[in-house]
């Protein structure tokens, strides 16, 4: 019993991640086409940051994970601006070999100023502790992630459902130039949306850093895990890279939890046997 | 180039003068110029995956890393003669390659591109978790060759490698050359234009899909195995991913589609690589980066295509 609440606490919260990272990278494939593989990087660029705050200017874990979610939401829009808006109309391999030398550049450039090494993020005494449930004791940092994600999950919702801009992205992730014939400004929609998808990113690397270790090569080493939640949910739907995300990361728990010594190895097996059966995803509208 | 083509066996003649030219220009640098060729070989069996058929994989490391292992351990267990040992990586790469194929080649866009990835990944995790088997982190030690055909002893100063290696790389680049040319190759240039007016005049889209992916694999196992007897060592690093992904780049470097982009593309970056990497090791990754950006802008044909581009600009000018 306590076994099974463990896993469903770890695994709901290492979903909670997977889905805060992801969920940039399946907005932006569906409506920019786009296969970004250096979306990683911003989660580790939002974690870097974060780090360099704490550990170099002494700022609190709070305004520090603010701090590194804006700075990062700082690159990602320049880069959008310069960048990325070139690669939209490129076939889908010269878009991997642009993100992956983008993410190269990332890897490269926090390997120069920080190392190689784990850049750890300590948790503040307050979240450090466990929280009493009266019938089990649970750690802190897990709640507040679960809880933080579905903050995360019902804003993106409400945003997409219930306000003008959402109205204007689901209307360019369905039909890009029809969007833009009746006036919708795509080109800002798909800046903001995508500043917005990286800042998320940012968010869920420093908050899931306790799970996976912000380092250099961060955005290589986890890379299949985001791409992962992508080919599972299907592109551009936020409810279903949420059920996706949090699916996989049950699953990664449970095999990391029961077989421990081959929980890779066993994750990824059922992923492949999942997409052999189901090669276009969970719901079968994988463009 | 296509002039060239039609002087019977130019490419031939072409490719050993290469090699000839390579072998003696290079005395002190044999080994770097074997690895370049083996690289070769490698890009080629990419080439072959993603330039005719139209799959693309970022997860070629796992063939080639499965035929390093299978003909590092086929020497340490079974006999240490180098050619069945080339021989079993190549069934190996081959063998990985036609089963992952079945399962992968039913997606295709982003899941192929990741699962291709996966592949490799859990690879990696098996070969490091066989740690009795494989050597684990340590890598796969006691590699140690007999002679080529019994007669050429392996030797220090590596000519016996180059030659053996040149060898090689040189019958599968003309098997590939025949390929192209052959039904089977037009057939999966046909599918890498469009699968589904293939689809419509009949070909077996995705049974030709496997095949090619599954020759690909033979080859990348090749190179593999000729690694892992000519280095006498196999890691953990065969299946990396970065190693799939400047397989790629150098493909795209020089220019996909083409055998010779292969070429171009790999003794360009290698060369890069070589200088670069001793001159500042540290910064590698910046450079790469930097190039691959500036290919995929400016030169999307590949350095193949660098001629024609000048030539275009002439023109317009």
């Amino acid at each position: 019993m306590s076994l099974f609440l463990n896993i469903l606490i770890d695994g709901v919260a290492y979903g909670m991640i997977l889905f805060m990272i992801s969920v940039g990278l399946s907005v932006t494939m569906g409506l920019m086409r786009v296969i970004n593989l250096a979306h990683g990087g911003f989660a580790m660029v939002g974690g870097v940051v974060a780090h360099v705050l704490m550990s170099e200017a002494g700022i609190g874990y709070v305004p520090a994970a603010l701090l590194g979610i804006v700075a990062t939401v700082a690159l990602a829009w320049p880069l959008e601006r310069l960048i990325y808006r070139r690669i939209y109309g490129f076939g889908d391999l010269q878009q991997v070999l642009a993100t992956i030398g983008l993410t190269f550049l990332m890897i490269a450039t926090v390997n120069r100023l920080q190392g190689s090494s784990l850049l750890a993020l300590p948790l503040p005494t307050v979240l450090a502790q466990s929280v009493d449930l009266g019938f089990r004791t649970l750690p802190l940092h897990r709640v507040i992630v679960i809880g933080v994600g579905a903050v995360v999950i019902v804003g993106l919702w409400l945003l997409i459902e219930r306000t003008r801009f959402g109205i204007k992205l689901r209307a360019a992730v369905d039909n890009r130039a029809t969007a833009g014939a009746i006036g919708i400004n795509t080109g800002l929609i798909y800046t903001a949306t995508f500043c917005l998808g990286a800042g998320l990113a940012a968010l869920g690397g420093i908050l899931g850093a306790e799970m996976l270790p912000i380092e250099a090569y961060y955005p290589l080493r986890y890379m299949v895990l985001f791409l992962v939640v992508v080919a599972v949910g299907g592109m551009g739907s936020i409810g279903r890279s949420f059920l996706a995300a949090l699916g996989l990361g049950l699953i990664e728990t449970a095999s990391r939890y029961l077989v421990p010594e081959f929980g890779t190895i066993f994750y990824f097996a059922c992923i492949i046997l999942f997409l052999a059966l189901r090669p276009k995803g969970l719901w079968g509208r994988l463009a | 180039m296509t002039r060239l083509m039609r002087i019977p066996f130019a490419v031939e003649a072409l490719l050993i003068a290469l090699l000839v030219i390579a072998f003696f220009a290079f005395p002190y640098n044999l080994a770097f110029v074997t690895r370049i060729l083996i690289m070769v070989l490698f890009v080629l069996s990419i080439d072959l995956v993603l330039g005719f058929a139209g799959i693309a994989t970022l997860g070629q490391a796992a063939l080639y890393g499965t035929g390093a292992y299978a003909a590092g351990l086929f020497a340490v267990h079974v006999t240490a003669a180098p050619l069945p040992g080339l021989l079993i990586g190549m069934v190996a790469g081959a063998a990985l390659a036609f089963l992952s194929g079945l399962v992968l080649l039913r997606t295709k866009g982003l899941t192929l591109i990741m699962l291709t990835i996966a592949v490799a990944q859990i690879c990696q995790e098996v070969a490091n978790k066989a740690r009795d088997v494989t050597g684990g982190a340590d890598g796969l030690r006691g590699i140690r060759m007999e002679p080529v055909l019994g007669l050429f002893e392996f030797d220090f100063i590596g000519i016996t490698a180059y030659w053996y290696v040149a060898i090689v790389v040189f019958i599968v680049f003309l098997a590939l050359k025949r390929l192209a040319a052959a039904p089977l190759g037009l057939s999966l240039r046909g599918i890498h234009e469009s699968p589904e007016r293939m689809l419509a005049i009949g070909a077996p889209v995705y049974r030709r899909q496997v095949l090619a992916y599954t020759l690909g694999g033979g080859i990348a196992g090749i190179a593999g195995a000729l690694a892992a007897q000519v280095t006498q060592l196999v890691s953990l690093e065969v299946y990396s991913f970065t190693l799939s992904a400047e397989a790629l780049i150098m493909l795209i470097l020089g220019g996909t589609g083409r055998l010779w982009g292969a070429i171009v593309g790999v003794v360009l970056f290698m060369t890069v690589h070589h200088v670069a990497a001793s001159a500042d090791p540290y910064n590698w990754l910046f450079f790469i980066g930097f190039m691959v950006l500036g290919v995929v802008f400016f030169l999307p044909g590949g350095m193949i295509r660098l001629p024609q581009a000048l030539l275009r600009l002439g023109r317009q000018r």
